[in-house]
């Protein structure tokens, strides 16, 4: 089998991160309930996973990270905690259902949304965003690099703009956290979104919120924190604030591992990796006629994602074949980007995902790229027969 | 070239139906697969249930009797 779907999850993993899952359940019990060593022992890996993603995102400090399930509860923590209605938000074409279903919500409780367009590379142009920003904008939510195309944002420029005129810049990191580097001060985001089990390499179930220190954010749950238990308001304090109840220990055990790996390796081999198997896929099959590729190909930086269509060709099908006569695995279909599918025309046939891993080889991505050369000399034998 | 049969495809509403279908396909021998839902499909939720013709015909009973509400059912090409 062929794994080629790491966009939608990182199903292949360092093997110490499932060794980490089985020894937590030997190791932990309940953090932040208690003093005995369990409980300790809980306390201590929350604590020291905070301070690892706190060095990879470089964020202030540890205490500005809340864990949470995965990144579109990071999202929903973030938009319904710091948007109101009659506040204005700015959002683009290219975000995942995660920011756009909970931006509608907020739409119809009187929230006003702007949503930028994209060219036809699927690239956001800042200037144009900064011609959106209105007297009462609130926040700009974004994604770092969209899970369809695999383009990057300049976040640093969309946050310059943004700060400029008092508006918060709240990022949707799932596809970019571990495989390209991030720097929330440099790179002057407010809030950080992410997901433990894609780039970076966790379990399922793992994700948090970064939030920049001296912003409050309203949570969405509130209840058990193990601290201030006669108080009728739940602890304000980061991170506890938005962790309401127990946290995914477990997983967050095998989250912890997988940032060792990462920090020893670095995110910038792991990118420059990821990269060039992308361009070795993209080798592969660019000189095809009838292939279509949707994003900016040639972007300096750019996720490990290839998104394509052979033709005509249903992109469920394609996908079907790959799986059946093949065994690769990708993505086929919507990818939770309705807007993005809308704007290249392909809601109806879909698109056909390759997405790529540290742990892919040059000889797997050969295989992939001549598949997609196999199908599509087939589609083209069919179409003039 | 690849050669094209006819297929039912028969489409679910929710995924737990099709991990259903699945499961008591399996349990009564019923032939057949999950596949990612063609476009002539405009709904169901992401999966869908592939049989050849031939042999939906012969379990059709056993396939309407199993429970569960089809979406969408499609004579189709694939």
């Amino acid at each position: 089998m062929i794994y080629l779907d790491s966009a939608a999850t990182s199903f292949l993993k360092p093997p110490q991160v499932a060794e980490a899952v089985c020894r937590s359940f030997q190791d932990i019990g309940n953090a932040g309930r208690g003093a005995h060593a369990p409980t300790l022992n809980a306390s201590r890996l929350l604590y020291s996973t905070r301070e690892k993603l706190a060095q990879l995102f470089h964020a202030e400090q540890p205490s500005c990270i809340a864990f949470a399930s995965n990144v579109t509860q990071a999202l929903n923590t973030a938009i319904n905690g710091l948007i109101a209605p009659g506040d204005h938000v700015i959002t683009t074409v290219c975000e995942h259902n995660s920011v756009l279903r909970p931006l509608f919500r907020k739409e119809r409780e009187g929230t006003e949304l702007s949503i930028l367009p994209a060219d036809e590379k699927g690239r956001i142009h800042p200037d144009r965003l900064k011609k959106c920003i209105r007297n009462h904008t609130r926040a700009i939510v974004i994604h770092h690099a969209s899970n369809l195309t695999g383009n990057v944002t300049d976040l640093k420029e969309i946050a310059a703009i943004a700060h400029a005129a008092g508006v918060l810049l709240i990022v949707d990191a799932a596809q970019t956290a571990g495989s390209i580097p991030i720097d929330m001060q440099e790179m002057g985001i407010d809030v950080l979104c992410f997901t433990g089990h894609k780039g970076l390499m966790g379990p399922q179930g793992t994700g948090g919120i970064c939030v920049r220190s001296g912003l409050e954010i309203a949570p969405f749950a509130v209840g058990g924190s193990g601290v201030h238990s006669f108080e009728r308001e739940h602890p304000s304090d980061m991170p506890i604030a938005l962790e309401a109840g127990t946290l995914n220990g477990h997983g967050i055990a095998g989250l912890q591992a997988a940032l060792d790996f990462i920090l020893e390796n670095g995110v910038q081999t792991i990118h420059q990796k990821e990269t060039a198997l992308m361009h070795r896929f993209l080798q592969g099959i660019r000189e095809i006629d009838a292939i279509t590729l949707y994003g900016d190909m040639d972007a300096a930086v750019r996720a490990p994602i290839v998104t394509l269509n052979i033709g005509k060709m249903d992109a469920a099908e394609v996908s079907d074949i790959l799986w059946e006569d093949y065994e690769i695995c990708v993505r086929a279909g919507a990818h939770c980007a309705p807007l993005m599918h809308s704007h290249f025309g392909t809601e109806q046939q879909g698109a056909v995902r390759f997405s790529f891993s540290y742990w892919n080889t040059e000889q797997e991505i050969d295989c992939a790229a001549q598949a997609i050369r196999e199908i599509a000399a087939d589609y083209e034998e069919t179409v003039y027969a | 070239m690849r050669e094209k049969k006819y297929y039912m495809v028969l489409a679910f509403r929710t995924t737990t139906e099709a991990m259903a279908m699945e499961k008591k396909c399996a349990e009564q021998k019923i032939p057949g697969r999950l596949i990612p839902v063609p476009r002539e499909i405009t709904a169901g939720c992401g999966l869908a249930w592939r049989i050849a013709q031939a042999e939906y015909e012969r379990n059709q009973t056993a396939i309407d009797n199993l429970g569960i509400a089809f979406q969408q059912v499609v004579l189709l090409k694939l």
